[in-house]
């Protein structure tokens, strides 16, 4: 185990939330057809909020910290949250579309010692990249951005989501990612907007293209490990838990609402009525997230696939309980190693449901 | 340089927290990580540049745990020594001016 897991697990046992995600505005200066976000600024939390939190989530033992939006970029003040979050400290990663990264902005970010930069790129090619974000020359801009920062000496990933519209490119957006010296990072998962709106899983690469995606050594390394067959659970399996979300690890969004996972809306306060610290240690709601373990899940439990599977508690939670399956995981396990699903097989069903039925949840907006 | 004219700083290009009393610590500029045990901990809390190595050792180390004064003033040089190395901290013979608060 390295240091870093060591201490990852150590943060979950204590119940330390070590990381926060932090939406600091859902504004944004692209309209991609992905995404799942309310652009309109609903009353975001105004700087002097913002600071109070960065003090508040120190003293709670925050240490990694992702700043991301809507694009950072759109608030003024921007620097200035991170020029904060770097005095006390925090280990800050910045996720952005970068089109407004020039050179001042890329030195700033050097000077503020930003540990990395993660820059979304849909394609290698323009015409379908600003397809997909809606601004014309954002691909050049997004590319220039990124020179500014290698310029810099400074660490810069290229998150590439996959959908039908883009899941030919991939192989170029690697290659363009090699040429400018960033690494380079996959997502195949569009999930629902906030509100359940769950037209943009249209998008989601249909699971019978998964397996070329997941026989591609580039992308998932040994695919005889990858697509390995799953093993049986041991008991210990059984008392394990899903992931970090709300265990050490937590959402903030623009108007202060905390959710255990920026793909969990499960309301559990707002940091504008109270202390985070009250939050994370006394919402009923994370309580619930943390005492589920894979004995508890309804399917899952008996499913085959239960140690290997990335089932997402926040997608299952979208799409009913966050006890109950994944859809997209099933997906994700089946195409990988043709093993049915124990969701499959309690609807009698050969392949995966591709979409699935969702519920309407919109996180609480509160004004300023 | 003679540890009674020790100063320490921790340096501004690092990211930091305690955690059950053990401090993370990692140096952005080439993501090195690591973990500080608690005697390291408390130094380094210490570290503001104007508070002489010497009295971080016998006001804040051998008050807190039960060391050995010398050997805590041995390990503490060689722990100021290996971090400054990694950039994380600055040493000098003349206060400093913390880089980080
Ligand atoms: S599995 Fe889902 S809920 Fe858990 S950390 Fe990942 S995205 Fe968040
Ligand atoms: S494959 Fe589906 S049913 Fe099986 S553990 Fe994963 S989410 Fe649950």
């Amino acid at each position: 185990m390295s240091l870093m897991s060591e201490v990852g697990q150590k943060a979950f046992d204590l119940g330390v939330p070590i990381a926060v995600h932090i939406d600091v505005t859902y504004r944004c200066n692209e309209r991609c057809v992905h995404c799942y976000l309310d652009h309109d600024d609903h009353g975001e939390m105004t700087t002097a909020e913002i600071k109070d939190v960065l003090d508040q989530l120190a003293e709670a033992g925050v240490f990694f910290l992702t700043f991301s939006g809507g694009e950072v970029f759109m608030r003024r003040d921007f620097f200035e949250i991170v020029e904060h979050a770097r005095r006390l400290m925090f280990n800050v990663k910045i996720k952005t579309n970068a089109v407004m990264i020039h050179e001042e902005e890329a030195r700033r970010i050097r000077e503020l010692d930003v540990d990395t930069i993660q820059i979304s790129v849909y394609s290698h090619r323009p015409e379908v990249h600003d397809a997909i974000t809606e601004l014309p020359h954002s691909l050049e801009r997004s590319i220039k951005a990124i020179r500014f920062l290698r310029e810099q000496g400074l660490r810069v990933t290229i998150a590439n989501v996959l959908m039908t519209v883009n899941s030919s490119d991939q192989s170029g957006v690697q290659k363009l990612a090699a040429e400018l010296g960033v690494h380079y990072t996959l997502d195949p998962t569009i999930t629902p907007m906030m509100d359940g709106d769950t037209s943009v899983l249209a998008l989601r690469i249909p699971g019978e293209e998964l397996p070329e995606i997941f026989r591609n050594p580039a992308l998932v390394g040994s695919q005889e490990e990858f697509c390995a067959p799953p093993k049986p659970p041991s008991k210990e399996d059984l008392e394990g838990y899903s992931c970090s979300a709300g265990h050490s690890f937590c959402y903030i969004s623009p108007y202060g609402d905390v959710f255990p996972c920026v793909q969990f809306p499960l309301p559990t306060g707002n940091i504008r009525r109270q202390k985070f610290l009250d939050i994370w240690n006394l919402s009923p709601q994370l309580k619930e997230v943390r005492s589920i373990q894979a004995k508890d899940l309804t399917v899952c439990s008996s499913c085959s696939h239960v140690t290997s599977c990335t089932r997402c508690p926040g997608l299952a939670y979208v799409e009913g309980s966050m006890r109950g399956p994944s859809t997209a995981d099933c997906e994700k396990s089946f195409y990988r190693t043709g093993v049915p699903t124990a969701n499959m097989l309690q609807h009698g069903l050969s392949k995966p449901r591709t979409t699935a039925p969702l519920i309407q949840i919109r996180p609480i907006a509160v004004p300023a | 340089m003679p540890e009674n004219c020790i100063y320490i700083a921790r340096s501004s290009a690092i990211a930091a927290r305690a955690l059950a009393g053990e401090m993370m610590v990692m140096n952005s500029a080439d993501s090195t990580f690591f973990t500080l045990n608690e005697v390291a901990t408390v130094i380094f809390q210490a570290a503001d540049g104007h508070t002489p190595l010497r009295d971080i050792v016998r006001d804040r180390v051998c008050e807190q745990f039960d060391v050995d004064p010398e050997q805590a003033r041995a390990d503490a040089e060689q722990f100021v020594t290996e971090l400054s190395s990694y950039g994380i901290l600055i040493v000098s013979n003349q206060p400093l001016a913390s880089e980080a608060t």
